[in-house]
């Protein structure tokens, strides 16, 4: 019998893309022998806007790589050019950074817990991630107004102290959220039919993700223990004690998409341990270091990345001594991880390539920029 | 059973109306119309109530409200998506094959409603009693799977077709378990009439054929109920619209009033399943008590009031009927907002691998049981 095979667009428009990445299939019935990501319908020339704008203005736009970890994106900028200008700054701050990133990152692990069930059909996991995910933002919006771009932090600090109550606020959340990652995982993580449909599905071998430059928890559902905030501790991650989730084919193989999204459900527990060092530890200060609204820093250039929710997220600035960066460049986890895409997705079904399109927990401004 | 309808009424309009002689054909044709509407009437308030009751369900299991605006508690909220519904621009996409892609919904309509027509809601209450119900049930829900084929196909789209392919593979597969467990009832009762299926199992809840030859029955129970969440593409089983995958799957295209044809057609044919399910194994407008509970009026008042009694009688059967189905419904919609969805293959594994033999043992078991 003759058959022949099938091209097929998936996307711009559709559920599970995650925004508007396009994936064009070729398919053999249900089965995806070629699939091709076809990106860039959201660039928005983000690392140009950098050059034409003064260090203290691309702050809000590092809000736009990645909008579900905002905080971490601000984080990651202000620690690149404070290394390029080699600014101080105050540990109440470095603090603060910390305590919002880590709540950034539980929040966009809950986005991705949710979506992971919906991908997989089951509708009322998003609903109890984003429940939780709430009364983050809620606290979000104490500190600084914002509940999706914060724009918080500052090049030497953050723009404000923690308000009143806060630290009681952020304890009495996650006393009750740690048990609600039990429920979670008896709703989904552990679920029979769950399993079968993510367990095995898109390996991805450890030599393969280095080889594609995976970072994050891609990279550690693979079985590869790097993290920056343990392998090259920045700001004042070296004072908690926190572990470093890695795949480890609990069920199924490492590196497969189960394995990716255990990781997650694990680094969220990991988050409320440091939050939680960080709230007694953290001492009274300044939380701003002094730099002038004209801000020139040194000629140079600086390379600076950190541990994002996605994965590591860089940013190299080069300066000629003016305000503004002469080339601002953003290397940007999800980029990476889409690439690896169509190698693991290979020869699976439809079906399953949602799944793994989805273990990969890709954000499409964060490719586009 | 029509026919004693129509006689009764035909006698009591001539007895009464003796100027009217109209020829009994005439009579026939109304009735088909006056039926056809109760039926259409019936099971489309049920689907729009459905739909109402699965979304406050969904809103309870996901701590939100769900739809409470309009009328009372959001009941009315149907009747406002079925207006919006109709009002919709009908799009029918240029590649489309147009007769095709306009007469799906009404063929899924005659598979959704025709079971209707063969179902007994009570004691005498039903709109025709055939002896070969279950064999016409079986046959005429197989025009569901036609309607999904044609809808898929003719939406010249590839999501829907991928839809479209899906649910003929899936709906034909699990058609099966769901015939022999039909066929273990037959066995039990020798005949394929729905009131003497329910007529085999008065007298309370252990005559029901659930609990009659533990636990083979009760496995045929649990294997047709699967299969029928299957059959009515339910969650963990929706493969064919599975939105995360296939955007709409077979519906993708449909918009408007063809849409919510789709729409009410699920919820009906939800309740059909529940009701199939409920006439088979859980004793139908049986009570489940062993006792009657019109006993306490006594004899003297039972007596002398016929009427008020018979009516009393079907009230009570109609209420057994419906609370069963509708626990039956509900237990699906409550899966439906907990379960993740299968993979296509791993739906076709556990019809072929799963539910076949354990339906076929059974069958050897009670074959064997009421031999012995």
């Amino acid at each position: 019998m003759q058959t022949e095979e099938m091209m097929i667009n998936m996307g711009p428009q559709h559920p599970s893309t995650h925004g508007v990445l396009r994936m064009i299939l070729r398919t053999d019935g249900e089965v995806v022998s070629e699939a091709t990501p076809n990106i860039g319908y959201l660039h928005r020339g983000l690392e140009k806007i950098g050059e034409k704008l003064n260090y203290h203005q691309f702050m809000p736009y590092t809000d736009r790589i990645d909008y579900l970890a905002a905080m971490n994106c601000n984080m990651a900028y202000a620690m690149a050019v404070e290394k390029l200008a080699a600014i101080e700054v105050p540990e109440r701050a470095q603090y603060i950074r910390v305590i919002m990133a880590e709540f950034n990152r539980i929040a966009s692990h809950l986005v991705f817990f949710g979506t992971s069930g919906l991908e997989a059909g089951a509708w009322t996991p998003i609903v109890y991630g984003f429940r939780e995910r709430e009364t983050i933002l809620d606290l979000f919006e104490m500190t600084c107004g914002a509940r999706l771009t914060y724009n918080y932090m500052r090049i030497g600090g953050v723009s404000a102290d923690l308000p009143d109550g806060f630290i009681r606020k952020a304890e009495e959340f996650l006393d009750y959220f740690e048990p609600k990652v039990k429920e979670y995982n008896n709703l989904l993580t552990y679920n029979r039919i769950f399993i079968n449909r993510m367990v095995n599905i898109g390996v991805m071998r450890p030599e393969l993700a280095i080889a594609y430059g995976v970072t994050g928890p891609n990279l550690r559902g693979s079985g590869v223990k790097w993290d920056l905030r343990k392998n090259e501790s920045y700001s004042v991650y070296d004072k908690f004690e926190f572990e470093v989730p890695v795949g480890t084919g609990e069920l199924g193989t490492v590196g497969d998409a189960w394995n990716r999204y255990r990781v997650r459900m694990l680094e969220i527990e990991q988050s409320v341990k440091i939050i939680r060092q960080a709230l007694k530890q953290i001492p009274q200060g300044e939380v701003k270091a002094k730099v002038g609204r004209v801000f020139k820093p040194p000629a140079g250039e600086v390379y600076v990345r950190a541990e994002n929710p996605r994965g590591e997220l860089g940013f190299y600035i080069i300066s000629d001594g003016s305000a503004n960066p002469y080339r601002l460049r953003i290397r940007a986890p999800s980029f990476n991880n889409i690439s690896v895409a169509s190698e693991i997705v290979r020869n699976t079904m439809i079906a399953d390539m949602v799944l793994i399109l989805g273990s990969l927990d890709v954000v499409l401004p964060e490719i586009d920029r | 059973m029509l026919k004693e309808y129509i006689d009764a009424i035909k006698g009591f309009a001539e007895r009464n109306l003796p100027v009217i002689n109209v020829p009994v054909e005439l009579w026939y044709i109304a009735w088909i119309f006056i039926f056809g509407g109760a039926i259409l009437g019936g099971a489309l308030l049920f689907a729009g109530l459905g739909a109402y009751v699965e979304r406050r369900v969904a809103g309870f299991l996901q701590s939100r409200l769900g739809p409470n605006r309009v009328g009372p508690q959001g009941l009315l909220q149907f009747m406002a998506d079925g207006i919006k519904l109709v009002l919709k621009e009908d799009l029918i996409p240029d590649a489309a094959d147009k007769l095709l892609f306009r007469a799906a919904p009404y063929v899924l309509f005659i598979g959704t409603l025709g079971v209707f027509a063969a179902l007994p809601f009570a004691q005498n209450i039903g709109i025709t009693n055939i002896n070969i119900g279950l064999l016409y049930i079986m046959a005429i829900s197989s025009f569901v799977v036609i309607a999904i084929i044609m809808a898929g196909w003719a939406s010249a789209n590839k999501w829907s077709l991928y839809g479209g392919m899906r649910s003929a593979a899936q709906i034909i597969s699990y058609e099966i378990p769901i015939g022999i467990s039909f066929l273990l009832v037959i066995m039990i009762t020798g005949t394929m009439n729905m009131h003497q299926i329910i007529e085999g199992q008065a007298g309370g809840l252990h005559r029901w054929f659930v609990f009659r030859y533990p636990p083979f029955t009760m496995i045929a129970f649990l294997v047709y109920y699967v299969a029928a969440m299957a059959e009515v593409n339910r969650t963990p089983f929706d493969i064919p619209e599975a939105e995360s995958e296939l955007v709409g799957g077979f519906h993708t295209e449909y918009s408007g009033m063809r849409f919510a044809m789709f729409y009410m057609a699920e919820y009906a044919n939800m309740f059909a399943v529940s009701a199939i399910g409920t006439i088979l194994f859980l004793g139908g407008w049986q009570s489940p008590l062993p006792f009657n509970i019109l006993v306490p009026l006594g004899t003297d008042f039972i007596s002398s009031n016929q009427f008020f009694i018979q009516m009393l009688i079907w009230l009570e059967g109609f209420g057994w009927f419906l609370s069963k189905v509708l626990w039956l419904v509900f237990l699906m919609m409550w899966l439906r907002w907990t379960l993740p969805r299968y993979r296509v293959d791993q739906l076709m594994a556990v019809c072929w691998k799963v539910l076949l033999p354990v339906a076929f043992f059974n069958m050897l078991a009670v074959g064997l049981w009421l031999l012995l």
